[in-house]
């Protein structure tokens, strides 16, 4: 089997088409139903995670079930600068992705002393104290159960302080989030995307990407070849955890305040299932599975009895008083039945996710052409 | 003047002494077989070299330098290429990605981190990876996966990889085991075309045919211990290493 | 002292279903080579089979209340009641003992399907996709609980007779103070009962001698012509019995709920890292012993100098002793370590 060879010209057309998609979503988007700033601010949101992810996963080959405690870190750093000193958002970044990076490092540290299945356990087992930690001890940083948010009494010491009852705006050097209807917040997560995209690409097409791959899929190779695992797999951790703690960043910059359910484990385990539905180890994989199930998620969870019962009445009563309770375990509250169905059958029957889907499909038709 | 000194070396799994006292020395530039019957810690003697197992006690130099201790990669660095008697490779990666690993190990160390540079623009990698896999006649199969690949390819595949790193001593697991006639003939050609190379070599072998057009000196091995060491001819009529291979029919 | 003496009780109960957990998990990973992050969610459906049982059991009907006199009142009265009298009511007091019956063979059945349908098409992919796809199923499990019953805890109540506390240090003259919930007494011997007895299964029957020796040697066992995998998918039964048992009999401590199976399956995989991947009683002891450290942490006292101990103490003591002892506590050498 041949592997694609890519060129720097062919990586920049990807970039180019990528960007395009991604910045004319709302256009798009519209006929899918799915063009409001708030849906396509978590496409984004999500799909930077998975990107990050997969440098870990897809790339080194490393199962992480603990980056959802970036995200907390990245929130909860960005919420505490907005409350310090501005509402700006790009301070409030930087000091969230810089130390979701040290916390990443220690965590890496530690972890990575052992891989398989210890190292996921590992990594669960820590996000897991993070998660409980933030509930209990650390409650003055947290806020605990009510989450932490901006408020009025705030020090804020580059800004002016927020007048009683006002609703505090996070902005760009003025551009606040909600301008151009919600749009202005759309498109910064969407530049965050196009940037986090490009780096992962520079990162796959480089030596160090190929290390990466190295200790995928032969570690002991690496070893008698002279090359230390250690560090690259340390520096994929670390990396991951920041494209993590930048989309924590992100979600705490369109909606200021954090809460610590960001941090459970399930929701390590949601980005997981992005990475496996959309193609581990592609490029644009993970970004495509995050964006469907944040799409079906939204389509998912709006659909009730009532709704199912009104699209199925040309259905005779009988059939409809079996098949609407049936339908309704699976949408509404019942999206994660779905979510988790979908996710064994990809597991099972189609390990490569979307990307392989499409690979499998597109070489399907070109036999036919040859023949 | 020796490359590897290998002496007193022990070590036991469990009550069963593997090795036993060994003591080999490997001159430089010579090809240096080891051979002895299945399970006379042959493999497991190489291991030891490439910090794969510590062992119980001895000392292992090279280069007048104690490697007792020192990580895999760390022996590497210091010019030590095994080639395994499964063929380890990066079966997930194209054959030139397979190429380019062990020549960035050599050329920038056990850690470099360069996250932004385009691997396919490095010329000189490239270059390089390309001559030494056309070195094995597989330049054509560049672009292929390496896991797709035939046993016997994987395993030129590997060679043309420990090569590219001008390794100061290359060591060689059975390199022709289960190869059909044709396979091993044409590694053998291929191990000659190398021997001229300036690269000391130790080679582990089964087969008689390969250690007797190959190498300079024999060791042969028997219950962990170093039983006889001479020319391949006074190997070929001693009656010790007849007796290690009870009966020895190949021999 | 005493304390301690209730904290180290305290412990035993909780490190009981620990450890019965962690078990099936030891012999699940020891034979078959998989890993089961579905197992959570079989401990879960052992608690709702009793809940279940409950429900049938309490099927009720309307009567007149004859205690009401002055108009015309009805109160819901169990059918079994009403066919049975005092037994009907003693069958219901005992509903969650009674429930094992019930529950034995459906665990059993739950256990062959899940192995036969979807695990064992997984022996040969690598440890990622086992976690992943079992991951998945254990989320389906879940969600399909909480469909049938609903987001909120169900309280089971023990029988009348082990409802209510004991006095243990009126029985060792310790004093007064240490009182102790009678049913917890009960799931401690319980769990001591399920260990024992899988022990004396894999210690004194062929069946559990194939198995063991599978555990050490996979390879070895294979070649002598046995075939492995068919038996062992009764290990997997057996193990899914014995995580039901565990989460049915501590429905009285912990009222079931959709998200129990998740909870103690974090736990759980901590218990078998420390007590070392692939050994039966290391999975036991750990599953006590961090039983007892979570309760001895929650004591006022070490809150007091410790804040927040309570909170990480066993995912603390799991990092210790995977850096400290990479394979546990009585763990053996290359397991899962590919």
């Amino acid at each position: 089997m041949h592997i694609e060879k890519f060129t720097p010209k062919s990586d920049i057309m990807m970039v180019l088409i990528f960007s395009a998609v991604i910045l004319l979503m709302p256009i798009w988007l519209q006929p899918l139903g799915a063009a409001y700033p708030d849906l396509m601010q978590r496409f984004a949101i999500f799909g930077l995670f998975a990107i990050g992810f997969n440098i870990l996963f897809g790339q080194t080959g490393y199962l992480s079930f603990g980056h959802a405690a970036f995200i907390g870190v990245g929130s909860y750093t960005t919420v505490w600068i907005f409350k310090l000193f501005t509402l700006n958002i790009i301070p409030a970044m930087i000091a969230g992705v810089v130390l979701s990076g040290i916390f990443a490092l220690v965590i890496g540290f530690i972890c990575l002393r052992r891989t398989g299945i210890y190292f996921s356990i590992l990594t669960l087992a820590l996000a897991q104290m993070s998660y409980n930690l933030a509930y209990s001890v650390l409650t003055p940083i947290t806020m605990g159960e009510t989450g932490l948010q901006v408020e009025a009494s705030d020090p804020r010491a580059w800004e002016a302080p927020l007048a009683e009852g006002e609703v505090p705006r996070t902005h760009l050097f003025g551009l606040e989030m909600t301008d151009l209807g919600g749009l202005a917040g759309f498109y910064i997560c969407a530049a965050f995307l196009i940037l986090g995209f490009y780096v992962a690409l520079r990162i796959t097409r480089s030596p160090f990407g190929s290390m990466l791959r190295g200790i995928k899929t032969n570690n002991t190779r690496m070893a008698y070849t002279g090359l230390n695992a250690r560090p690259y797999a340390l520096a994929a951790f670390v990396i991951s955890g920041m494209y993590a703690g930048l989309a924590g960043s992100l979600m705490a910059a369109m909606d200021p305040l954090a809460g610590a359910e960001r941090m459970q484990w399930t929701a390590s385990g949601e980005v997981v299932l992005m990475t496996i539905l959309g193609g581990v180890g592609t490029l644009v994989g993970p970004v495509i599975g995050a964006a469907s199930i944040k799409y079906f998620e939204n389509i998912f969870s709006a659909i009730d009895g009532a709704v199912l019962s009104s699209a199925l009445d040309f259905l005779p009563e009988a059939v409809l008083n079996v098949i609407v309770p049936v339908l309704s375990l699976f949408v509404g509250k019942g999206w994660h039945l779905t979510l988790g169905l979908v996710f064994m059958l990809v597991v099972i029957f189609l390990p490569g996710g979307i990307m392989e889907g499409y690979r499998r499909i597109k070489a399907r038709f070109s036999k036919a052409d040859a023949e | 003047m020796s490359v590897l000194e290998i002496s007193g070396v022990n070590k036991t799994f469990g009550g069963l002494k593997a090795l036993d006292d060994v003591n080999l020395q490997i001159e430089e530039k010579t090809v240096h077989a080891v051979i002895g019957p299945n399970g006379a810690g042959k493999s497991t003697l190489l291991n030891a070299v490439i910090g794969k197992l510590i062992p119980d006690t001895g000392t292992i130099m090279f280069m007048n330098q104690n490697m007792i201790g020192l990580k895999p990669h760390q022996i590497n660095q210091l010019g030590i290429s095994r080639v395994f008697q499964t063929p380890e490779i990066f079966a997930d990666l194209s054959l030139m990605e397979n190429m380019m690993i062990p020549l960035l190990a050599h050329r920038d160390g056990e850690f470099k981190l360069a996250a932004w540079k385009r691997s396919d623009m490095d010329s000189e990698i490239q270059d390089k990876a390309a001559h030494f896999l056309e070195d094995v006649n597989m330049l054509e199969k560049a672009g292929l996966h390496a896991g797709s690949m035939s046993r016997g390819d994987k395993r030129r595949l590997e060679l043309a990889m420990c090569l590219s790193q001008d390794p100061k001593l290359l060591l060689l697991d059975e390199p022709t085991a289960g190869m059909a006639r044709a396979d091993t003939n044409n590694t053998i050609d291929l191990l000659l075309k190398i021997k001229s190379r300036g690269m000391t070599k130790v080679i582990i072998e089964h087969d008689m045919h390969v250690v007797f057009s190959l190498a300079d000196k024999v060791s042969v091995m028997a219950q962990g211990h170093v039983i006889v060491e001479g020319s391949p001819d006074e190997i070929k009529g001693d009656p010790r290493v007849r007796e290690a291979y009870l009966g020895g029919a190949e021999v | 002292m005493d304390a301690i003496l209730l904290q180290i009780l305290n412990g035993l109960d909780k490190g009981g279903a620990y450890a019965l957990i962690a078990l099936g998990l030891t012999l699940i990973f020891g034979t078959l080579g998989v890993v089961n992050f579905a197992h959570g969610a079989l401990f879960m459906l052992g608690a709702f089979v009793a809940v279940s049982v409950r429900e049938v059991l309490t099927i009720s009907t309307k009567v007149k209340d004859e205690s009401v006199t002055f108009f015309e009142a009805f109160k819901e009265i169990p059918y079994l009641e009403l066919w049975l009298g005092d037994t009907g009511k003693a069958i219901i007091d005992w509903s969650v003992p009674i429930s094992i019956l019930i529950a034995l063979p459906v665990m059993l059945l739950i256990g062959l399907v899940m192995e036969r349908g979807l695990i064992r098409h997984f022996y040969r992919r690598a440890h990622a996709d086992q976690i992943l796809v079992t991951f998945g199923l254990a989320i389906v499990v879940q969600e399909i609980i909480k469909a049938i019953y609903g987001a909120n805890p169900i309280p089971q109540p023990a029988p009348e007779m082990f409802s209510g506390t004991f006095n243990i240090g009126a029985l060792f003259g310790l004093g007064d103070n240490i009182v102790y919930p009678k049913w917890r007494i009960v799931y401690l011997f319980f769990a001591l009962g399920i260990i024992g007895a899988v022990f004396a299964f894999l210690q004194f029957t062929t069946f559990g001698m194939v198995v063991r020796a599978g555990m050490a040697d996979r390879q070895t066992v294979q070649l002598l012509g046995i075939n492995i995998t068919k038996r062992f998918s009764i290990v997997f039964g057996l193990a899914a019995v014995v995580a039901g048992m565990a989460g049915l009999m501590y429905t009285p401590i912990l009222s079931p709920n959709y998200h129990m199976g998740m909870d103690f399956l974090v736990l759980s995989f901590v218990v078998v890292v420390v007590g070392g991947m692939g050994s039966l009683p290391g999975a036991v002891a750990a599953g006590f012993l961090l039983g007892i450290l979570q309760s001895f942490a929650s004591m006022n006292e070490v809150k007091q100098i410790i804040p927040g101990i309570d909170q990480v103490i066993i995912y603390l003591v799991a990092m210790i002793v995977l850096l400290v002892r990479p394979r546990g506590l009585m763990g053996r050498k290359g397991v899962m370590e590919d």
